[in-house]
């Protein structure tokens, strides 16, 4: 079990910020490895982001089921995420993982 | 790393959900910005030019999307129309001042005229004061009836007689998934028509950016780094149209095809329903048929020939459900099909101190159906 970390950045748009007190950008370190000695990928830091970061209560409205609400897109460094293995991408130094909500209204 | 599937050199970013296909954020630029200009000129949405056409601008991502795809379109293939961005103050504090604030600066980033027309000064009732006095439940149902008008009455002031609205797949797919479970075949058919002209409106309204997916769209406004404002309405939860949604999206995940799928499905079942004969037609006095001679004679059809071809091609606007003749409101001279519009007879019941009204939106052109902005 190691203690290394990953500094990463974390955008939040189309209305997510909201849930992260009104946060747009976030520098963070996050674990290399998952507590089960595993890569650190996008489904962790959902999760590690509803831990450590989300203000608001409600969880369901940003992470369900393990991953990203359906209807939050995820940009892997600008591309989409279905091309960079989704959940299951692992976390490289020096990411940018902007999450942006389609579900919002004007 | 996958290659653009278009251009075959740069990374691919974008994985489009209507065919899979991958390709780089600058060919996704190009050819959403063509699917936009196809669905124009394949549905004639612009037939004269030299028109002034008002984009239904709330700040959020589709209709800012909408203005500066139309912004780039009408530059690069000269359309020949003039846009001018309009906006409805509903009054509600904390939702739709700083959105305002964006169409302003949109306003500017665009070079559009821009004209806000707001509840207060139409009705004497901004929606803090109606939710203040009917409380939160229903109250979905006295804003979608004034913003309707609302649109209607501003671009009227502007001397303008068609509206462009931000309505995308996603939204269109929910309205229809929504008719569908509710069983409201003619209003089923009407949110699934890109271009709609009622009797109760002298108004044509039309989609561009019907075939547009809301994945495609927030990529659109992201790469172009566009000025949006994202926000929930205070006052509408809106259940029902919160399950649609996530219906929707659960099926995107598993098929992405479906949004469309399920907009093309509103399209044929419109078609379908429409053919044989026609329900409830002859309810009420002035029964038309479905076809140009019908609607020319009601006055909102006192558009040019290229809409009544429009309307006749693209699955006919009258959809049977009740026949009006066209009259104006008693009360502000708007038109209507009663004696008191809808929006009179709701300011009416809350000028009283009485119990508000119960007012059945049933066999009437007026469609209601309002979540953030969406008014299909």
């Amino acid at each position: 079990m190691t203690t290394d970390t990953i500094p990463i950045t974390v955008e939040l748009a189309g209305g997510l910020e909201l849930l992260f007190d009104n946060e747009k950008k976030l520098r963070i370190n996050i674990p290399a490895k998952t507590e089960d000695g595993d890569a650190t990928n996008i489904n962790y830091l959902v999760n590690y982001l509803c831990v450590h970061h989300m203000k608001d209560t409600r969880r369901e409205m940003f992470e369900v089921d393990g991953t990203v609400r359906a209807g939050i897109l995820v940009l892997i460094n600008d591309a989409d995420w279905e091309l960079e293995g989704e959940g299951e991408y692992e976390l490289q130094p020096k990411d940018t993982i902007l999450f942006v909500s389609t579900l919002h209204g004007g | 790393m996958h290659r653009c599937a278009i251009c075959q050199t740069n990374r691919a970013q974008v994985i489009r959900p209507k065919n899979g296909q991958k390709i780089c954020k600058s060919c996704f630029l190009e050819v959403f910005e063509l699917e936009v200009h196809t669905t124009i000129v394949e549905n004639n949405i612009f037939p004269r030019r030299g028109e002034r056409v008002a984009i239904g601008a709330s700040g959020g991502k589709d209709s800012t999307v909408l203005a500066a795809t139309l912004k780039a379109l009408n530059e690069r293939y000269d359309y020949g129309v003039e846009f001018v961005l309009l906006s409805i103050d509903e009054g509600i504090h904390g939702y739709r001042d700083d959105s305002l604030e964006t169409v302003k600066r949109n306003a500017v980033q665009y070079g559009m005229e821009l004209c806000i027309v707001g509840y207060d000064t139409l009705y004497g009732w901004t929606m803090d004061k109606v939710v203040e006095k009917i409380g939160k439940k229903g109250n979905c149902t006295y804003c979608g009836v004034f913003r309707r008008q609302a649109l209607d009455r501003g671009a009227k002031r502007l001397d303008i007689s068609h509206i462009l609205t931000g309505h995308n797949a996603d939204d269109i797919a929910e309205t229809v998934l929504m008719n569908f479970l509710r069983g409201d075949l003619p209003r089923l058919g009407r949110c699934a028509e890109i271009m709609t002209a009622s009797a109760t409106s002298p108004m044509r309204r039309s989609k561009p950016l019907k075939y547009a997916y809301e994945k495609e769209i927030v990529l659109y406004a992201h790469y172009r780094e566009l000025d949006y404002f994202s926000t929930e309405c205070v006052y509408s939860p809106e259940a029902f149209r919160g399950n649609a949604r996530s219906l929707l999206k659960e099926l995107e995940k598993i098929r992405p095809s479906s949004v469309l799928d399920i907009v093309r499905s509103g399209e044929q079942l419109v078609h379908d329903v429409k053919s044989p004969s026609k329900p409830g037609c002859g309810e009420r006095n002035g029964c038309r048929g479905q076809d140009k001679g019908s609607v020319s004679g009601s006055q909102v059809m006192s558009t040019e020939p290229a809409t009544l071809k429009l309307l006749q091609g693209a699955a006919q606007t009258n959809d049977g459900a009740g026949i009006q003749t066209i009259g104006v409101c008693g009360k502000c001279g708007y038109m209507s099909s009663q004696p008191i519009c809808k929006a009179c007879v709701l300011v009416d019941s809350l000028n009283k101190t009485e119990p508000p009204v119960e007012v059945s939106l049933t066999g009437n052109m007026i469609s209601i159906e309002v979540s953030g902005g969406i008014l299909i």
